[in-house]
């Protein structure tokens, strides 16, 4: 028994004094909370091969081992080799446990062709013989397997009951806890021969079928006087380790939720994800075939082994060399963790046993293992297995599992083309984060996108971004939106050249108009020159001039100086001419 | 199988061993022994031997011979062994199942 095993709210029938007598069997004194009643009798009916043996035998083996009751097995169908190989196949050692004191099994052979009866009888006969083994250990458990052999092999029916119903009374008198098998009867019939109307207390009805090609065990408690019961069919499983009862999910939602976040092994889905998801949740990666989910789901193995941290990667679909083989050509080199003891891969097809032996087997594997981080893949392979309700339940156990040893969840699911993401839907409540890559088919290729579409307690990125299988694992791509939306692929790099050919583009005329502005200011520069040039000529042209001017002007003032002296002098000798050539100059 | 008695089947010349389990001094024990004795005077007299065990004192014998109602008439010899549930109030069914009616009415 592992001891992480979750114990679900107990009842209160079983503090308020109705002594319940465990028996040991895993998951069932959860269900009833505590187990049998004490001191009364317990029918366990069901058809053949219902496991309605098994259940009396670890019975009393665990009250024996494990509760300090020793035993005695009154059997009427097998003989004591036939029971003890029965209890071996359970991993019980039933002559060593009578050898020891615990037990005493006494296979009582009727065989109804060499019996006559006649006239009145009794069966005192088996009180005498149980009583004798009884005191024999000091039993405090008694099985009766299978009773009702007595009401075929003694042709007289009103003395068996009575004396059956004797012999309950009996037992209830000496305190004895007893589980009674008896024979599935008729339609709606509960036994064969109605041994159900003398046992009060507690009535179990085992069940063997068959749906879908696929064999399930189911228990349901028909009546527990006194003490509240599910009324639900629970699956059960009888094992190398004894029997073992599945609660539905009331064990659920009773884990502490961690704070911590995890990597999930890829930086930009991190950054998604606002630093990876919680430790402890489960992640579902559900999408299409070929859509990477196996590789993501290896990435996150990785990154956990990387952190020094154990790892458990169940592959419904591949052998552990596929997975090494087919991760490495994307740069995961997951057969370094395995040969470090930190990461176990087990491989099994889904098909090879029915849901209740795959979720056993995962157990053991989680208690073998202890991982941090456990994959499942995928979990749409379990639906070859089951029925819906079924896988989705069984998942959910599985998730119940993980969840109640804190071990972050990594399963993938399958969904097919055009189913949407309806198959997965059924157990998207069971999910904290739930990615869904898919496909997308444009210009004539493929694409990977992945969309994160629910991380609870996150405020996550809303973007689908495309990712990529690299030689170095999977690389998420940053967001390129086109006239059509995210570009992917092809388009996604066309898209990228554009708008660098665009930015070079405008680039380039810059440049160009730089240097004609350039050019433009060289012309400027060169005409403002030659216009200064042109008016220091002009300004030269005009200095000459004034000086010639001025030099005239003093020649013409010595002239007229020379003129007013000779008219002084002709003025002195009389004439007119002397004003005329005044005037000329 | 039957017996004949003209020509002994068992080593033991054909005698019948029997024996009968009670519990105690119950008004069936004593029908049972009553009755038993009446039958074996009848129809194997000289040649019969009867063991009775009380169960009440031997408890475990019980488990030796598969008892588990009382009377039980075993038939030891000749074999096979036989047994023979109840008072023995039935005569015909205790030949019967003694398998001394085919006898009688054999050649």
């Amino acid at each position: 028994m592992t001891s992480s095993y979750v114990r679900p709210h107990v009842p209160n029938a079983a503090r308020l004094g109705l002594a319940k007598s465990p028996t040991g069997i895993k998951g069932f004194d959860e269900l009833t909370g505590g187990g049998l009643p004490s001191g009364r009798p317990t029918l366990v009916t069901g058809g053949a091969g219902s496991g309605k043996t098994q259940f009396g035998l670890e019975f009393l083996v665990r009250g024996a081992e494990d509760f300090g009751e020793p035993g005695v097995l009154l059997a009427f169908e097998e003989s004591a080799t036939d029971l003890a190989d029965n209890a071996a196949s359970l991993g019980f050692d039933l002559p060593a446990l009578e050898a020891a004191g615990g037990l005493v099994v006494d296979a009582v052979h009727i065989d109804p062709a060499e019996i006559v009866t006649t006239g009145d009888f009794d069966l005192d006969g088996l009180f005498i013989r149980l009583a004798a083994a009884v005191q024999s250990v000091g039993a405090r458990r008694v099985v009766l397997d299978t009773i009702e052999v007595l009401f075929a092999a003694l042709d007289n029916e009103a003395i068996v009951r009575a004396e059956f119903a004797r012999l309950l009374r009996w037992l209830k008198d000496q305190g004895l806890t007893t589980v009674i098998t008896g024979e599935r009867g008729r339609e709606g019939q509960l036994t064969r021969f109605g041994i159900e109307e003398y046992v009060s207390d507690c009535v179990i009805v085992l069940d063997h079928r068959v749906r879908d090609e696929l064999a399930t065990r189911r228990l349901r408690i028909v009546k527990y006087r006194g003490s509240s019961h599910g009324t639900n069919e629970y699956p059960f499983l009888i094992r190398d380790r004894g029997l073992m009862v599945w609660p539905l999910t009331e064990v659920a939602l009773s884990y502490g939720a961690s704070t911590e976040r995890v990597s999930v092994g890829v930086p930009e889905l991190d950054d998604m994800l606002r630093g990876g998801v919680y430790d402890g949740s489960a992640v579902l990666v559900s999408g299409t075939a070929g859509t990477g989910k196996t590789t993501l789901a290896a990435q996150a193995v990785e990154a956990a082994c990387a952190r020094g941290e154990r790892a458990l990667f169940v592959s419904f679909e591949e052998s552990p060399d596929q997975i090494v083989r087919n991760m490495r050509s994307v740069g995961i080199d997951l057969g370094r963790w395995v040969d470090a003891g930190l990461l176990r891969l087990w491989g099994e097809r889904a098909t090879a046993f029915g849901l209740e032996a795959h979720l056993d087997r995962f157990e053991q594997l989680l208690d073998e293992t202890t991982p941090s981080v456990a994959v499942l893949d995928s979990v749409g392979s379990l639906t070859h297995v089951g029925a819906g309700a079924e896988v989705t339940s069984t998942i959910s156990r599985e998730l119940d599992l993980l969840k109640s040893r804190g071990i972050t969840a990594m399963i993938t699911s399958l969904i097919h083309e055009g189913q949407g993401e309806s198959s997965a839907a059924a157990v998207s409540s069971l999910i904290d984060t739930w990615i869904l890559l898919r496909n997308s088919e444009s210009d004539g290729e493929r694409n990977r996108l992945l969309f994160v579409i629910k991380s609870r307690g996150t405020a996550h990125s809303n973007q689908v971004r495309e990712f990529r299988m690299t030689d170095n694992g999977i690389r998420l791509l940053d967001v390129v939106v086109g006239p059509t939306g995210v570009l992917t692929g092809s388009a996604r790099a066309r898209q990228v050249a554009e708008t660098g050919a665009a930015v070079a583009t405008r680039g380039a005329d810059l440049e160009r108009r730089r240097l004609a502005f350039d050019r433009r200011a060289a012309e400027v520069e060169a005409e403002i020159a030659l216009l200064r040039e042109r008016l220091a000529g002009q300004r030269a042209e005009l200095e000459s001039l004034a000086v010639e001017t001025e030099r005239d002007d003093s020649a013409r003032t010595a002239l007229q100086a020379s003129i007013a002296r000779q008219r002084e002098h002709a003025r002195a000798a009389g004439g007119l001419g002397a004003d005329e050539r005044g005037d000329r100059t | 199988m039957t017996t004949d008695p003209g020509a002994p089947a068992s080593p033991t010349d054909g005698t019948y061993h029997l024996r009968l389990y009670v519990a105690g001094q119950s008004p069936k024990s004593v029908r049972a022994v009553e009755n038993l004795r009446r039958v074996c005077e009848e129809h194997l007299a000289g040649r019969y031997t009867i063991e009775l065990v009380d169960l009440v004192e031997h408890p475990h014998l019980a488990r030796g011979d598969e008892i588990i109602a009382v009377p039980t008439l075993v038939r030891k010899l000749p074999e096979p062994m036989r047994r023979i549930i109840g008072d023995l109030s039935d005569t015909e069914k205790v030949l019967v199942g003694l398998q001394l009616r085919e006898d009688r009415s054999g050649p």
